[in-house]
């Protein structure tokens, strides 16, 4: 999974009818520290994210093992919201 | 697989249900010279890795197969602690 920010919303009329009533966020990749990395992407959210808001996505097949998310077209979701990420040894 | 250091862990309150109980570490992962390769990367632990430690990990839907049945939504997790790796 990556940590990520998000910094965006969209809107899409016409879609994927199993992607009817989600919602689709930009986020922007970051590292441990807050860095950004990476170019954006759009994710699914199942946690009810908003913008500002640092997420965990996962990314790939695994993300249609998120709620909800069984046999939808997606590559990205989130799944959880970020408290704390504490780095303790070398990065 | 590959090889990783765990460089710190991270608190999320809410999230996804499956993902309930599970471990989430950061993980820097290394070349087999120990130094520093790729992104760092979020994955779920199924071994009891903690901070310092030198792991194994899978990428991809395999990542959920050790906690099985639950389909815990993952696409990185640590499958193995490595005690010392030797290059022939």
């Amino acid at each position: 999974m990556i940590l990520a920010r998000i910094v965006g919303t969209v809107v899409a009329t016409r879609k994927d009818p199993r992607l009817v009533s989600n919602k689709l966020l930009i986020a922007r990749p970051m590292d441990p520290h807050g860095k950004a990395e990476g170019s954006y992407l759009v994710a699914v959210d199942t946690v009810d994210a908003g913008v500002g808001e640092t997420v965990l996505i996962v990314s790939g097949s695994s993300a249609r093992m998120a709620s909800g998310m069984k046999d939808c077209p997606i590559d990205a979701a989130i799944v959880g919201i970020v408290d704390t990420v504490d780095v303790t040894a070398g990065d | 697989m590959q090889l990783a250091k765990v460089i710190g862990d991270v608190v999320v309150t809410r999230k996804d249900e499956n993902l309930t109980g599970v471990k989430l570490l950061v993980l820097q992962p290394i070349a087999a010279d120990g130094s520093k390769t790729g992104r760092t990367l979020v994955a779920v632990d199924a071994a009891g890795a903690g901070v310092g430690e030198t792991v194994f990990f899978v990428r991809g839907k395999e990542a959920s197969f050790p906690f099985y049945p639950i389909e815990v939504p993952a696409d990185a997790g640590i499958v193995g602690i490595v005690d010392h790796w030797d290059l022939g």
